[in-house]
């Protein structure tokens, strides 16, 4: 039995490139990749939003509306609901004068337990070094 | 000998990021470590068929076969694929198709993994 811890590092808004979305789904997807390991073996994922990043978990996001997609704040609601780790990082929220206020954190309406966690960088420094690998997008 | 993972992003055209990725693939296999490559989002325009060879824009199919048919593991996510037109039929010979969970799995057990995210 092992464990691989990645890292999903998200430092690019959302909308105008995939990145963002990518990170999620990929993120995801930790859900589903026993399928291509042994009994036991499990591959768990971390998400951080830094710099430009923290943009991507602004909540009332209109995407549905606007591009008949589905947003990335309901990517973050599903991180939340499969109980993965969502840090954000609380310096590069207050740069651009936004507070907890203004971002996802719960998703009770999706049925989660877990909630976004608004963190000091030095936290989200910490998890990195924690984790095995560290995917950057 | 190693295992190495790589995750590349980027399109075919308009970065040499996905040349990169080749280009360590193949320095990383002559050392004899294994490696995966997988090609999400844009990158998925390097399994499609058929590539044209232009001096202006990067070509890597012949590379890439070179490299397949020398142990490269190469797969594509099946989803960005299909989102852009690159279907099964089109599909450079040897390249696989899965979800993202193939990534993940072949991160489980790597070395080392580098992750070139889009543009």
């Amino acid at each position: 039995m092992a464990t691989t811890k990645l890292g999903f590092v998200v430092t690019r808004p959302g909308y105008k490139s995939e990145n963002p979305k990518l990170a999620l789904t990929h993120a995801i997807a930790s859900q589903s990749v026993e399928i291509y390991l042994k009994d036991g073996d499990i591959v768990t994922a971390d998400i951080a939003f830094i710099g430009d990043g923290v943009l991507n978990c602004i909540k009332g996001q209109k995407a549905v509306e606007n591009y008949d997609l589905n947003s990335t704040e309901s990517h973050v609601k599903m991180a939340l609901l499969l109980d993965l780790n969502v840090l954000v990082c609380k310096e590069d929220l207050e740069r651009f004068g936004m507070t907890e206020s203004d971002i996802v954190i719960d998703a009770p309406e999706f049925g989660a337990d877990m909630e976004v966690k608004v963190v000091p960088y030095s936290e989200i420094s910490q998890m990195m070094e924690e984790m095995n690998h560290l995917l950057f997008f | 000998m190693g295992k190495l993972t790589i995750g590349c992003f980027a399109s075919l055209v308009g970065s040499t990021n996905l040349d990169f990725a080749v280009k360590l693939s193949a320095a990383a296999m002559e050392k004899g470590h294994k490696v995966d490559l997988w090609v999400s989002g844009n990158g998925t325009m390097i399994s499609i068929k058929d590539q044209r060879a232009f001096k202006d824009y990067s070509s890597l199919e012949k590379p890439l076969k070179e490299l397949m048919a020398k142990g490269l593991n190469v797969t594509a996510c099946e989803a960005c694929a299909e989102s852009r037109g690159y279907h099964h039929d089109n599909t450079l010979e040897g390249v696989k198709r899965f979800s993202m969970d193939w990534y993940l799995g072949s991160c489980f057990d790597a070395d080392r993994v580098l992750h070139i995210g889009g543009e």
